[in-house]
């Protein structure tokens, strides 16, 4: 079955796992700026990291019949450091306008330190300034509910901001009803042991239905599952879903959501159900 | 939030016969887990913030109440709102420390 994996992080993976993506039926993924597991030094240093995901990126992945994409911003793990962050936030207007950047993403909170939450509110600001697609890591573990909470908060001081076009990523069954029910869209990123499995992924579309749901592999530096979605279509097969809903999640979702960005073409070859404008 | 009620196309006798054999063997690593923490350390697990969370989550499991699963994630969780006044540390524990403040009594 053919799917979008909406999260990963190839700039840390081989070729072989763009390989094994190809060969599962990944025909786009969409890569957040994120942390390298260590901190940057320089501003610098940060936009060589923007060159690698829109320029080097994609042509790795169009080796495999891929599309790549990707989104700019300041990670939330670097994020509490304010004078880097302000000088890798005024870089980024410049770089909105390449072939393949989708918004500002992946911005969000980490530890939540004061310094995360401005780095932050200045990220929502950026975006609706230029008018991108915002994509939004929430924190981890026993962070997660609080960081949701403060996350959904910010957002909804903004009036002219379009809950729609708006990711909440990482999204578990404790903070997934405060951002559907605010208009955003949930990614549910299936990882071995600190996001959420594909068996309570499945359980999560059975609890809320698939709409504004999408799901992802978060593959990074970690320990982590490039092939993620696929094992999540297999453990919907599981529990014998029809592939109209599991196409529906893996596909469909993915291109009502990523269509809102004039730059996202739906792959060639991929029939969907949904209406291409 | 109105959630769209569902639920799995197996019936519940097919969700067993599916996976009872698999969540038969995370109860065992978990038992052999808290074993081999009582054998290192016999008194580590009412000292240790995470294996008390942990108990208290067995608890939970043991109750036999609807929506165990919500119950174990808020009980890990930090519930208060109060932003960290400076980064301490890059990555979470897994379970909330209530020595390290926050909003639980």
């Amino acid at each position: 079955m053919k799917y979008i994996d909406h999260h990963a992080h190839m700039v840390s993976r081989t070729t072989d796992d763009y390989a094994q993506l190809a060969l599962t039926g990944c025909v786009a993924v969409t890569e957040p700026a994120f942390w390298a597991g260590w901190d940057r030094s320089s501003a610098e240093g940060m936009e060589d990291y923007f060159r690698q995901l829109t320029d080097f990126e994609p042509k790795r992945a169009a080796q495999y019949g891929i599309a790549h994409y990707t989104w700019l911003g300041m990670n939330p793990k670097e994020s509490d450091n304010r004078a880097l962050s302000r000088e890798v936030l005024q870089r980024i207007p410049k770089l909105l306008g390449l072939p393949t950047v989708l918004g500002i993403g992946e911005i969000g909170l980490n530890r939540i330190t004061r310094h995360e939450i401005e780095t932050y509110t200045e990220q929502v600001e950026l975006a609706l300034e230029h008018r991108q697609l915002i994509l939004i890591h929430t924190p981890h573990l026993e962070d997660k509910y609080k960081g949701t909470r403060i996350t959904v908060d910010v957002l909804t001081r903004y009036r002219d901001l379009e809950p729609g076009r708006v990711l909440v990523d990482h999204a578990e069954e404790h903070t997934i009803e405060m951002i559907l029910e605010h208009g955003f869209w949930a990614g549910l990123t299936l990882y071995p042991q600190t996001k959420i499995s594909a068996p309570r992924a499945v359980d999560v579309i059975e609890r809320y239905g698939p709409d504004r749901i999408l799901v992802a592999g978060a593959c990074d530096w970690g320990p982590s599952d490039p092939v993620a979605v696929p094992r999540f279509v297999m453990e919907m097969r599981r529990r014998k879903h029809s592939d109209d809903l599991i196409q529906r999640v893996v596909l469909e979702n993915p291109i009502r959501f990523l269509r809102q960005s004039p730059k996202f073409r739906v792959p060639p070859g991929v029939e969907t159900r949904v209406e291409v404008g | 939030m109105t959630a769209q009620p569902s639920r799995s196309p197996l019936s519940a006798t097919a969700i067993v016969d599916e996976y009872f054999i698999e969540n038969r063997t995370r109860l065992l690593e978990i038992a052999a887990f808290l074993d081999r923490v009582a054998r290192a350390d016999p008194g580590l697990a009412a000292k240790d913030f995470r294996m008390r969370a942990l108990a208290d989550a067995l608890h939970v499991l043991a109750g036999g109440q609807p929506d165990r699963l919500l119950q174990i994630q808020m009980l890990l969780s930090d519930p208060s709102l109060e932003p960290l006044a400076s980064l301490d540390r890059k990555s979470a524990l897994g379970a909330f420390d209530p020595s390290a403040g926050g909003g639980r009594s």
